[in-house]
């Protein structure tokens, strides 16, 4: 009984048990210590062999001050103890990792941010549907990523190998040095097929660049994947039994036809890979990358001027709300940032900010990466606004509203103060990439 | 867009010679999204204006393709711009135009070559300039919002990236770039001109492209929306989607902090998100 009534021998103690149940005993909290958790006593094996649970240690305090008590057992799988019982809680997703793939369909995420997108999803999505057609024949998605990434989720976003090509000169706008690594690519494993999103100077620019390249005439602005079904039986699977939907002539027309080996596909094109796990081994190039010659150089980015930005595709705004009582620190902060100015209704309604710098549902709904909200406790109509936000910042006197609850990051406390405190921040972290800029 | 498969890359680039660099326009035959009437197109047309906008350079307009009446129509539109001709190479209908224009530009050799992104009309790819620089073998460039100078054999250009920021590039010229809806808007087209200016046929061969012949084209119908789908394993699980309120996902609350940590954290993140320049 000393390894618990829950090891995976089942020998039983009844004597401890017994005390167990007994909160009266003298010796109750030593036998619970013992059996190592107060809290996953909550249930055991009763001396019948039936499970038996006390209710005044299982629930939680719910928002009205009752004590609820969660039944669905997610509650007690997270307090158990029981390790068998918490992986199969965890995770319930069946992991894949193929050996000895039949072809590759290689996949060229955007990774913009360092992140997959959704477009990426979908996109790894649709290639596990070309990878899996025929379980006789399983095929491995291959992703090619260039540069750094924060992704460490990428066998669940449904990726067999991993190639990540790591340097300075895949390092911003390098169409041609990413192109040769394609070519590598193609030389090394002669992927089935080339996936790659149709979305603006990420995989449209390259995909297309890589159809050219190796001559295959790609389908652009697909949105759709079918299997063709007067095609032959046993071609169903490989490529001449899949059309595909696209659009074309500027978005008017759709155009069936077989799939290429060449494929960019829009967003919402498949479902995203949710069920399975992959393996993502990483792999390498057998040969080292030819030195590219260098036509387009990067001068590196322009700055504009975060006014002129158009609100709903912002990518960082900072909005105030009706906390803000120092303005003029909100608009230098502002500048200081170089962040888009936004505002919540009542901030727009009390005249502080123009109409046009409303977000939420009667305003405009933003698409920023990274949206700070300044004393906003984020009605619903707000919520709305920045549903498709990345990374949500609120900083708010007030630690109970929607806004907190919505945020990845809180700060509590004056929010006049904690913007002051940043804008020096900032200030010094220019002056300090100044000084590097002039000393180099 | 038509497109050919036997793209062998020749480099044979000119050199650099005189003060104005000499710019070629390839334009194509628009057709309004809604009334589907043929006009010029939009992209194309904002090619036009960047080059027009370059204070030294001599733009000329080149188009392939199938001439007819609402086609002549849509050209003139673009020599209205402020044009006295235009180069037309005459193609059937359902030509591919690749080889007609990479001969021809390798002819003409132009310094820089202006063109909208993707046509309006056909297979509407975007593809044509790729193929163009592959078969000529020069850089390209795209979606381009201005050209900041042309000097020394290169040009500066500006780039224009979503979310409004822009990117400053240095190509070496003979350059082939793109632009699409971030250029500027291209001016309105006059009528008197357009009248008075003249086509200048070029003869070439025309090659059919096959493969766009065979597929089934259709008026694009509305995708459909995407279903929120809940895989839930209990009843509970799926009353607790339909009836969720979004509430808080693991984010991290900073309270009792002073201001100066408070900043720190904040800033910290905006450093890993990037978005401080």
């Amino acid at each position: 009984m000393k390894s618990g009534v829950m090891s995976d021998d089942l020998r039983r103690d009844p004597r401890q048990e017994w005390i167990a149940r007994n909160r009266l005993h003298p010796d109750h909290q030593r036998v619970l210590a013992e059996l190592g958790k107060g809290a996953a006593s909550a249930e055991w094996l009763g001396p019948q062999g039936l499970m038996r649970k006390n209710p005044h240690r299982v629930g939680f305090i719910g928002p009205h001050g009752l004590k609820r008590i969660d039944r669905s057992g997610a509650q007690q799988a997270a307090t158990a103890s029981n390790a068998r019982q918490r992986g199969a809680a965890a995770d319930t997703r069946q992991s894949i990792d193929i050996e000895t793939p039949a072809f590759l369909v290689a996949v060229v995420p955007d990774m913009s941010g360092g992140r997959l997108s959704s477009q990426d999803r979908d996109l790894l999505g649709l290639a596990r549907q070309l990878a899996d057609a025929d379980p006789e024949r399983p095929g491995a998605v291959l992703a090619v990523l260039f540069g750094e990434h924060k992704e460490d989720t990428l066998g669940e976003a449904g990726i067999d190998r991993l190639l990540h090509l790591e340097g300075d000169k895949f390092a911003g706008y390098a169409p041609e040095a990413r192109l040769a690594a394609l070519m590598a690519v193609e030389r090394q494993w002669a992927p089935g097929h080339w996936l790659l999103p149709d979305s603006a100077l990420g995989g449209a620019d390259l995909g297309r660049r890589l159809a050219a390249r190796i001559g295959e005439r790609p389908a652009t602005g697909v949105w759709q994947l079918n299997v063709n079904e007067s095609a032959d039986t046993d071609n169903a699977g490989s490529s001449q039994g899949w059309q595909c939907l696209a659009r074309g002539a500027a978005g008017t027309r759709d155009i069936q036809r077989p799939l290429p080996r060449v494929v960019l596909a829009l967003a919402e094109c498949a479902e995203p890979v949710s069920e399975t796990r992959h393996a993502a081994r990483p792999v390498e190039l057998s040969q080292a990358l030819p030195e590219t010659l260098g036509r387009i150089r990067d001068m590196g980015a322009v700055a504009v001027d975060p006014a002129g930005v158009a609100l709903a595709e912002a990518e960082f705004i900072l909005s105030a709300g009706n906390g803000v009582k120092d303005w003029e620190g909100y608009h230098r902060a502002a500048e200081m940032l170089q962040a888009t100015k936004g505002a919540s209704r009542v901030a727009v309604d009390d005249g502080f900010m123009p109409r046009d710098r409303q977000v939420g549902a009667t305003g405009t709904w933003v698409t920023a990466r990274v949206y700070v909200a300044v004393g906003i406790s984020g009605a619903i109509q707000h919520l709305q606004g920045i549903q498709s936000c990345d990374k949500v910042v609120a900083i708010n006197f007030d630690g109970g509203c929607d806004m907190v609850k919505r945020a990845d990051l809180a700060v509590l406390g004056d929010s006049s103060q904690t913007l002051a405190a940043l804008v020096a921040l900032v200030e010094r972290y220019r002056q300090q990439q100044q000084e590097s800029r002039d000393a180099a | 867009m038509p497109h050919d498969a036997n793209s062998q890359a020749s480099a044979r680039e000119q050199p650099h010679t005189g003060e104005q660099p000499s710019v070629a326009v390839l334009i194509s035959m628009g057709r309004h999204p809604l009334t589907g009437r043929a006009r010029r197109a939009d992209q194309d047309a904002r090619a036009v204006e960047m080059a027009l906008s370059l204070s030294d350079a001599q733009p000329s307009l080149l188009h392939a393709g199938h001439f007819d009446h609402d086609s002549e129509a849509a050209l003139r539109a673009y020599l209205g711009m402020g044009f006295d001709a235009l180069e037309l190479i005459e193609q059937e209908p359902g030509a591919d135009v690749i080889s007609a224009l990479s001969d021809r530009l390798r002819e003409a050799a132009p310094q820089l070559v202006l063109t909208g992104a993707r046509a309006e009309t056909g297979e509407g790819s975007g593809l044509l300039p790729y193929l163009l620089a592959d078969a000529l073998g020069w850089p390209i460039v795209t979606s381009l919002a201005s050209i900041e100078c042309i000097e020394q054999g290169e040009a500066t250009l500006l780039q224009a990236l979503p979310r409004g920021q822009r990117r400053r590039l240095r190509v070496r010229l003979p350059a082939i770039v793109t632009v699409d809806s971030s250029a500027p808007a291209a001016r309105q087209s006059a009528f008197g001109p357009a009248r008075r200016g003249v086509f200048e046929r070029v003869a070439h061969a025309s090659v059919q492209d096959a493969a766009f012949a065979e597929w089934d084209v259709q008026p694009a119908r509305k995708r459909p929306k995407r279903l929120k789908i809940v895989k839930a394993t209990s009843a509970r699980d799926r009353f607790k989607a339909a009836a969720a309120k979004a509430e808080g996902g693991g984010g991290q609350v900073l309270a009792d902090v002073t201001p100066e940590q408070g900043a720190e954290a904040i800033f910290k993140l905006l450093q890993e998100e990037g978005v401080l320049r």
